[in-house]
């Protein structure tokens, strides 16, 4: 890695007020070199330090590696070092002046469904890298389909190591028409392609002139430009109560608050609302914080809400409009991931979360199982293991407040739990 | 732009939910406060996740014994300021108890006998959630620690078979004995930390900003005179206009030269400081994975 020349200046106080953070994942098949891109940010962006260079340094020459191994940089764990493997989803984070980034830097190797859905779950943007030299492979097309489960909105295809076959625009074309067609049986609106040398830096931060012939910005740029302001959804209001705030204080002596995160709308005081599951309506009297009253609250804003009328209400209900309601049942469908070793059991019972209630399930059927290659159902092996993705259909003890994962990601996503190892089984999407 | 937040107001949020979680998910949690800067950043998020009620659950301090004096005064006044209830253990009582055992050399650290004061504190009151500040950027280890981080019942964390954390759905189930150690501040970065600082206008202790004092020089870090280092051969105490950037045991914590007296100055030093500020830590320099082992054993 050569020395480190950075445009980014050191930030204003206003400038870094006024920054929005960017969630994203990154995936690549082993030796995409997904590690040294990820070096290359980092570096640009001064977001490494010179003790953590040095520890890599030091770790590189006693490993025996002439190059600096940037994936020591990632791999925190012991047993990653030496095995030279990386075990778990580990995150990464970088300023730009415009933006925060956060990297869920998710492995190649084993359990990488488990790891890129779980990284996945909370990123606005999924980087898939390819090698310029191998084009479109089966993994590719197994990144992109989780991407596009999980409802990622954007994706950049970063065509990796142009400078190993002389920055040809011809075979950066070709990869970009297969992807395209792949991705055309995808859900995901907004797709970029960019070709890199992340080693050499080419469109990595700056604008490569080995390639005067891609018209479009450099990674750095796109990552900084992409719109998120709109991928909340402001349509649908719900407010899953995660507590009810009691003073019990002379000042505040009748005072009951609603606390929660708006998972999608806009609340407003004197809004007419219902409360779920009792079916109560009533009107925002305020919207808190301790820095004061707000005028409306949208995703993903912490607050207080107190209604007019002193209605029961608790963790686990859900207060959305009048005349815009979830769903409410027990007899749900999902797109399941499995996350466990021990296999999903058919007829099980597991425990559920689901925004802020819990509840218990069984699971009444397994409808198929999904080959992440090839998208194809598989109906006669309905074994749903470790990695696998797969349609089910559970009833629940008593009924959720849902709305479908494509609509929301926050009221639309449960988690199965093992009820005797108390360990997190499942992610499901609803349908 | 409208309907949308700045990366701080989200960090916000996404700790305040954090903290409500706890306090719904479980029955006894508590803040471990160490009077740093991360500590006082988690009890004003704490105080604005359940306002206008009071903080629903105890600080508590794992005191060495070596603390700097400014931070035990700050502690103190900021306790009383938010009516809290502060619980104090002493490493010192781990000692005389016979469970611990001051280590030998001339810089004895109690950082990682606090483990075992921690662990005990935990048992002792029944504590089944612990709120720590750490975050994922000061330390590769804990680049891969999750929001809600199981200990099984010796208060052990086990990396390789962490929970998967998926969405807004945070796992608390645990049996009779475990506990949880819960990061509010995972995401943050030290930026975030001091920009909120400013931006929330929050007293810390004096220690961070410039002033003058003798220290001595050990193996590249600057030490704080105190009565509980012993000079080897060949070194002498200097003074020097130091502050420091993080706030740890007298014995181990490093600090740095620096004219920066306002929250301001601190955070253009931030912004284009070269060494992460675990750098000036002599606890994380004894090993390659000091970081990971004492975490396994149950540290913060």
């Amino acid at each position: 890695m050569s020395s480190q020349t950075t445009d980014i200046q050191i930030q204003t106080n206003d400038q870094y007020l006024n920054m929005d953070l960017l969630r994203f994942t990154t995936a690549g098949s082993v030796d995409d070199g997904k590690s040294t891109l990820i070096g290359r940010l980092l570096f640009d962006s001064k977001a490494i330090f010179e003790d953590q260079l040095d520890a890599v340094e030091r770790a590189s020459s006693n490993a025996g590696d002439e190059n600096l191994n940037l994936a020591l940089l990632t791999d925190g764990l012991r047993d990653e070092r030496e095995q030279g493997i990386t075990i778990d989803v580990a995150y990464r984070y970088f300023a730009t002046p415009k933006r925060k980034f956060i990297i869920a830097d998710t492995p190649g190797h084993t359990q990488y469904t488990r790891n890129m859905v779980t990284g996945a779950s909370t990123a606005n943007l999924a980087i898939v890298l390819v090698d310029a030299r191998h084009g479109v492979v089966e993994q590719t097309c197994r990144h992109a389909f989780i991407a596009s489960l999980l409802r990622i909105q954007h994706l950049i295809l970063c065509v990796n190591k142009m400078d190993l076959i002389a920055y040809e625009q011809s075979q950066f074309e070709k990869i970009q028409s297969d992807f395209s067609e792949f991705s055309s049986k995808l859900d995901i609106p907004d797709i970029h392609y960019i070709p890199i040398s992340a080693l050499k830096g080419d469109n990595v931060v700056h604008k490569s002139e080995n390639m005067p012939w891609y018209e479009g910005a450099s990674l750095l740029y796109t990552l900084e430009n992409v719109q998120i302001s709109s991928d909340n959804n402001l349509v649908d209001s719900r407010f899953p109560v995660q507590r009810v705030i009691r003073p019990q204080s002379d000042q505040f002596h009748d005072y009951r608050g609603y606390a929660g995160r708006i998972a999608g709308g806009v609340f407003k005081p004197g809004d007419e609302v219902i409360v779920l599951p009792s079916g109560l309506t009533s009107k925002i009297t305020s919207i808190e914080t301790i820095n004061g009253k707000l005028e409306e609250a949208f995703p993903p804003m912490s607050v207080s809400m107190t209604l007019e009328d002193d209605i029961d209400t608790t963790r686990g209900d859900m207060i959305a409009k009048p005349d815009n309601q979830p769903n409410v049942g027990q007899d749900i469908d999902l797109m399941v991931c499995w996350l466990n070793e021990k296999k999903l059991a058919p007829r099980g019972k597991y425990a559920i979360k689901h925004t802020t209630k819990d509840a218990r399930c069984i699971v009444k059927e397994v409808k198929y199982k999904v080959n992440i290659n090839t998208l194809h159902r598989i109906e006669d092996d309905l074994e749903i293991g470790l990695n696998d993705i797969g349609r089910i259909s559970i009833r629940t003890t008593s009924p959720l407040l849902y709305d479908s994962y494509k609509i929301n990601r926050t009221t639309g996503s449960v988690i199965l739990i093992d009820e005797f190892t108390n360990e997190t089984v499942g992610a499901g999407m609803i349908i | 732009m409208k309907y949308s937040l700045t990366h701080l107001q989200q960090l916000e949020s996404e700790a305040i939910f954090i903290m409500r979680e706890v306090a719904s998910q479980f029955e006894k949690p508590v803040l471990l406060f160490s009077g740093g800067k991360d500590s006082i950043v988690m009890v004003r998020l704490a105080q604005k996740a359940f306002w206008p009620a009071k903080i629903p659950f105890p600080l508590m301090h794992i005191d060495t014994g070596h603390n700097f004096p400014e931070t035990i005064e700050f502690r103190d006044r900021l306790v009383e300021e938010l009516g809290a209830k502060l619980i104090v253990r002493y490493v010192q009582d781990s000692i005389d108890q016979g469970k611990a055992v001051e280590e030998k050399g001339p810089n004895p650290s109690r950082n990682g006998l606090q483990t075992i004061t921690l662990l005990d504190a935990i048992e002792e009151l029944k504590f089944d959630a612990a709120f720590g500040g750490a975050r994922r950027d000061e330390e590769k280890a804990r680049a891969k620690e999750r929001f809600f981080s199981h200990r099984d019942e010796f208060g052990q964390w086990d990396p390789r078979n962490q929970r998967p954390e998926l969405w807004n759905l945070f796992n608390g189930k645990k049996t009779l004995g475990e506990h949880f150690r819960v990061f509010p501040l995972s995401n943050w970065t030290e930026m975030d930390v001091w920009q909120y600082i400013a931006a929330e206008n929050l007293e810390i202790p004096k220690i961070y900003f410039s002033h003058q004092r003798e220290v001595v020089k050990r193996d590249g870090v600057l030490l704080a005179k105190s009565e509980f280092i012993t000079l080897l051969e060949g070194e002498h105490y200097e003074e020097r206009q130091i502050r420091f950037r993080t706030v740890g045991d007298m014995t181990c914590t490093g600090s740095v030269e620096s004219p920066a007296t306002t929250i301001e100055a601190i955070i253009q030093e931030v912004a284009s400081a070269k060494v992460t500020e675990r750098g000036a830590r002599a606890d994380d320099k004894r090993s390659e994975a000091a970081m990971e082992d004492r975490k396994k054993q149950g540290y913060f």
